[in-house]
């Protein structure tokens, strides 16, 4: 089977891999049929990208829109399908498959010294699912469009006109949700029963930590919106009365379904990111990490917690003050493991050698922008505040900071740190530090001027706003805000543009990249790059995933490997 | 049934054989209890018919995920997984349930506006 | 590490490459079936909050509609449903001891079980959709001629009896209406307090026809005096989780079918009956779940 490759060995490695997961077998059959968890991790991986750009392209019409007071280029309609749109697509097909689906897929089993997950054919099955649900969600378009905003809510979604486009994105909603809950079950199960001898629960790498917290969630939360959107569903085709208090329904009763699950989905969407972040601080900056048992237990917090706070989201919805005082006592208690967190990241980071690697801008951002989202919640989880600030620009630059500086900002770090991994190349790390500082420098100046524009009073999803952008009076800044917002955000789009650019540059030029060229001690960095289809040619060294002290830099190579004078790492059975 | 006793005795790799006695007696016990839901049901217990009815349906269940699932002789994680999944509906309904008491002073008592107009449509 | 297989071949058939022994893989089945098992609680626990939500709101509702529910009817499903429960567990223990026969046997009770149940519950349905018992605003349409209970001599109380313009439908909330909260009770109040049903004092009444007349039971609903407001969205919340349920059989009908085939082909044995074993347990909750539904709604 095998081909030995008899061409000139790669200079420096001690033995050139021959057979590698990208070359084991050809033809588009191979991908597309594909069992192998990493074949499906990459497909995953572009086409969340692929959906990503889309909803990056739905976010410049809106930013464009909303550049300058009155009419640009979108009208009012085509301005609510913009927003919902944008919202669907990166909700449901970006953010919350975006970790576990593409980089977990492929790295979870390998850090686990595994060969595959424990359903081949259910992550292929939730693969083909996750495009079904894209095709679904982004053909509702064609359809008569939807307008309600991605959260659905009703009266919007169960009176408007759209009924195609609605039903549409239900049930791409419904579907996208199985997908998710099958990775979800696929890795705990793995997690469970693919660790290998030696790797007790406090020696996994804090990645699978956050994926195992993820996968709580996404079993336990993620069947809710499924029944959610088939009563949307069933409301909307036969008008019975669920929802609609026209007909004696509920309306408060669809917000509690839907935020049952959404509050815990945007842990869903979170998490994972902060296990990378855990990752990225400690390997970058060559030291043990600090706190393990605390962000280890933290992340599972942070998951029983996320199930009680849903009520944050309908203080002005018709909830109860009751229960409004509840929810908003109850979600402080989430700052406590978000807290402790951030300050083992900190306390990992001090003193460390720490290299500026791309990734590791990566995290570093992530730093600054998670405490800013996190901090701005506090506003909006006060009920006083949040009186004020409910429905303006303040919430969509909170939770902007929570799922793009958070979620993806953590994901396009993890890209770039598993980048060598996957692909077996190098990039530019000159261009990935531009590129960095591109969107961290875009990121701010479009979100915190929003900061801005919500606390003077701008109400998010509105087309057009007063002001003008070149005297702006006291009352009348919003043109002003909204102008430097949308400068912001082409600025990060060249970021974005910036990181496609040299890194498919990279699949064709880049330096073959070492089997570890952090300096990482999980176990998929000691297995080739990129890995081979079996994942280990021979059993890999289980130990401290985070003892660096096994580790030497080798100048030839250019990379790490394991150090000359130890056989076996301390402690190992 | 009949050729049980032709069948290979000792304990199996994997999983945990559950003999038919055993099952025979939890399937009776189900229809028994089936038997007294609905004879509880014709008494009238006011507020408590509801918790009485739960009670029982809640015995059944257990008898069923215990024996016919084999959960007594599976794996302690299987259970805790089974019972985290009711203890997050129980945390649902409890949470929706207070705010609904909260606010039903507030309703509006009669028929809803459309159940009017399709009352309206129906006496003419 | 197995101490049966051979010392040549440690990989049996069924034994996917990325498992060790076939104990591992058995039992990354059964978990995996567990959480499998714990999404199917969720998401009919949605549809449980929402029944207590809308009992809680409006208990009345449910004690007029279910008497419109057979409970001989429900009681029977019940048994039927118990008693495939008890044939498909008696098929997993035959699978575990490699009794092809048995397997097969109570395979094929279970799913007359499933047959049956669905069979009655089609009659059911069936019959409600005849009265016109449908859920949301068709439950107000006169019912079709193969009705039993409508007696068109009869009149349907609080029909035709209000004129009042129902403001912009649209509108649904009393803030849009720019209207004080206390005119929009007048407005969707459809007969005069005392006069009608309406709402939490009419339980006692409900109670006492249920008891004692007779005659009223055999009423149409909509005919009936004592009728409750909105009485429709007992049968929005019976038909979702009802319809629900009956999916998830009509699925166990399917995967029934599939071991069957299994079965008959001899694909499982004492070493390897992991489907069968997961697909009874997918059974027990749809038979557990119904344990639920059945006194939630019949038993009222
Ligand atoms: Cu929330």
């Amino acid at each position: 089977m095998t081909t030995i490759d008899t061409t000139k060995p790669t200079p420096g490695a001690e033995t050139p891999p021959v057979d590698n997961y990208l070359t084991h077998s050809t033809g588009i059959m191979s991908w597309l049929g594909t069992l192998d968890h990493k074949r499906i991790g990459v497909m995953y991986l572009v086409s969340i990208l692929t959906a990503f750009f889309l909803g990056g392209m739905f976010a410049m019409l809106l930013r464009l829109e909303l550049m300058f007071p009155g009419e640009q280029i979108l009208s009012q309609d085509q301005y609510n399908m913009a927003f919902t749109l944008h919202g669907v697509i990166m909700v449901f097909l970006v953010i919350i498959p975006s970790v576990p689906a593409s980089l977990g897929n492929f790295v979870l089993p390998i850090m686990l010294g595994a060969k595959d997950v424990a359903f081949p054919r259910l992550n292929l099955f939730s693969y083909y699912l996750w495009v079904t649900g894209a095709v679904l969600a982004v053909s509702s378009i064609f359809f008569g469009g939807v307008d309600t905003g991605w959260t659905l809510y009703v009266p919007y979604s169960t009176s408007g006109t759209q009924m195609n486009g609605i039903l549409l994105v239900t049930f791409a909603v419904f579907v996208l949700g199985f997908s998710s809950i099958f990775t979800g079950i696929n890795f705990i199960v793995t997690i469970h029963r693919l660790r290998p001898p030696g790797m007790t629960w406090f020696r996994m790498p804090l990645f699978l930590w956050a994926i195992y917290a993820t996968g709580i969630l996404q079993v336990m939360a993620t069947p809710v919106i499924g029944i959610t959107v088939a009563l949307l569903a069933v409301e909307r085709l036969f008008g019975i009365g669920i929802f609609d208090p026209a007909l004696g329904g509920d309306p408060v009763l669809f917000q509690h379904f839907f935020w049952f699950y959404s509050h815990p989905a945007v842990y869903i969407m979170i998490l994972p990111g902060m296990g990378i972040i855990s990752e990225l601080i400690s390997v970058h900056s060559h030291k043990h990490i600090f706190g393990y048992k605390f962000i280890a237990f933290s992340s599972v917090a942070i998951a029983i917690f996320s199930f009680i706070v849903w009520g944050h989201h309908m203080f002005l919805s018709g909830q109860s003050p009751l229960m409004n005082v509840v929810f908003s006592a109850i979600t402080f208690s989430v700052a406590i493991p978000s807290a402790v967190k951030v300050f083992n990241w900190l306390a990992t980071l001090y003193k460390g050698s720490i290299s500026f690697n791309t990734p590791m801008l990566y995290a570093l951002s992530f730093l600054v922008l998670f405490t800013i989202s996190g901090l701005t919640g506090l506003h909006l989880g006060t009920l006083a505040t949040d009186i004020h600030l409910h429905d303006t620009y303040f919430v969509v630059a909170h939770f902007h900071y929570t799922m793009m500086g958070g979620a993806l900002i953590a994901m396009i770090g993890g890209i770039h740190h598993w980048w060598p991994k996957i692909t077996g190349r190098m990039y530019s790390e000159f261009l990935g530090r531009i590129a960095c500082g591109l969107i961290f420098i875009g990121f701010n100046l479009t979100f915190f001027t929003q900061f801005m524009l919500g606390s003077k009073g701008m109400p998010r999803r509105y087309h057009d706003y007063a002001g003008d952008n070149w005297n702006p009076t006291v009352t009348e800044l919003f043109g002003k805000y909204h102008f430097w917002s949308s400068i912001g955000s082409f600025v990060m789009a060249a970021g974005f543009f910036l990181i496609a650019f040299y890194l498919l540059h990279s699949l064709f030029r880049g330096k073959k990249a070492p089997a570890n060229p952090w300096g990482g001690r999980s176990l998929e960095w000691q297995c080739a790059s990129p890995p081979p289809h079996d994942n280990f040619s021979e059993p890999p060294h289980v130990g401290d995933p985070y003892d660096f002290t096994v580790l030497e830099w080798d100048e030839q190579e250019q990379g790490y490997h394991w150090r000359h004078d130890l056989k076996h790492e301390p402690g190992e059975a | 049934m009949a050729s049980e006793s032709s069948q290979h005795e000792g304990h199996p790799e994997v999983g945990h054989v559950v003999p038919v006695r055993i099952l025979f007696v939890t399937g009776m016990g189900l229809l028994a209890l089936t038997l007294l839901t609905v004879w509880a049901a014709s008494f009238d217990f006011g507020n408590l018919n509801i918790w009485i009815a739960l009670a029982i349906a809640v015995v059944k269940g257990t008898l069923v995920v215990m024996f016919f699932m084999h959960l007594l002789y599976d794996r302690p994680f299987h259970g805790i997984v089974f019972v985290s999944s009711l203890a997050f509906v129980a945390l649902f309904i409890s949470f929706a349930l207070t705010d609904t008491f909260e606010y039903a002073g507030d309703l509006d008592p009669g028929d809803a506006p459309k159940v009017v107009e399709k009352l309206n449509v129906l006496g003419e | 590490m197995t101490t049966t297989a051979s010392t040549t071949h440690d990989h049996p058939d069924f034994l996917a490459h990325h498992w060790d022994t076939p104990k591992q893989q058995f039992e990354a089945g059964k978990l995996g079936m567990w959480l499998f098992l714990a999404t199917e609680v969720l998401l009919f626990g949605g549809l449980f909050v929402g029944y207590a939500v809308w009992r809680g709101n409006h208990p009345e509702l449910f004690k007029f509609g279910s008497q419109y529910l057979d409970t001989t009817m429900g009681a029977i499903n019940t048994v039927v449903l118990i008693l495939s429960s008890l044939t498909m567990a008696w098929a997993v223990t035959c699978a575990q001891r490699g009794n092809r026969k048995g397997l097969i046997i109570g395979l094929l009770l279970t799913l007359a079980g499933a047959g049956g149940f669905l069979g009655i519950k089609y009659f059911e349905y069936s019959h409600k959709f005849n009265e016109g018992w449908f859920p949301g605003a068709y439950f107000y349409d006169k019912p079709s001629d193969r009705s039993h209970t409508w007696d068109d001599n009869l009149p349907v109380p609080g029909a035709g009896q209000l004129v009042v313009p129902v403001p912009d439908t649209e509108a649904r909330s009393i803030e849009e209406l720019g209207l004080p909260a206390d005119i929009l009770v007048e407005l969707s109040t459809v007969v005069p307090p005392g006069q009608g049903p309406s709402g939490l004092e009419e339980l006692a009444l409900t109670d006492t026809v249920h008891t004692d007349d007779h005659a009223e039971h055999e009423m149409h609903a909509l005919q009936r005096e004592d009728r409750p407001a909105n009485a429709h969205m007992f049968f929005n919340i019976y038909f979702m989780m009802t319809g629900l349920h009956g999916l998830h059989v009509l699925g166990g009908v399917g995967v029934m079918i599939w071991l069957l085939i299994g079965a008959v082909k001899g694909r499982f044995n004492e070493k390897y009956f992991t489907p069968v074993d997961l697909g009874g347990l997918y059974w027990h909750i749809v038979d557990l779940i119904w344990i639920f539904l059945f006194p939630l709604f019949y038993l009222i």
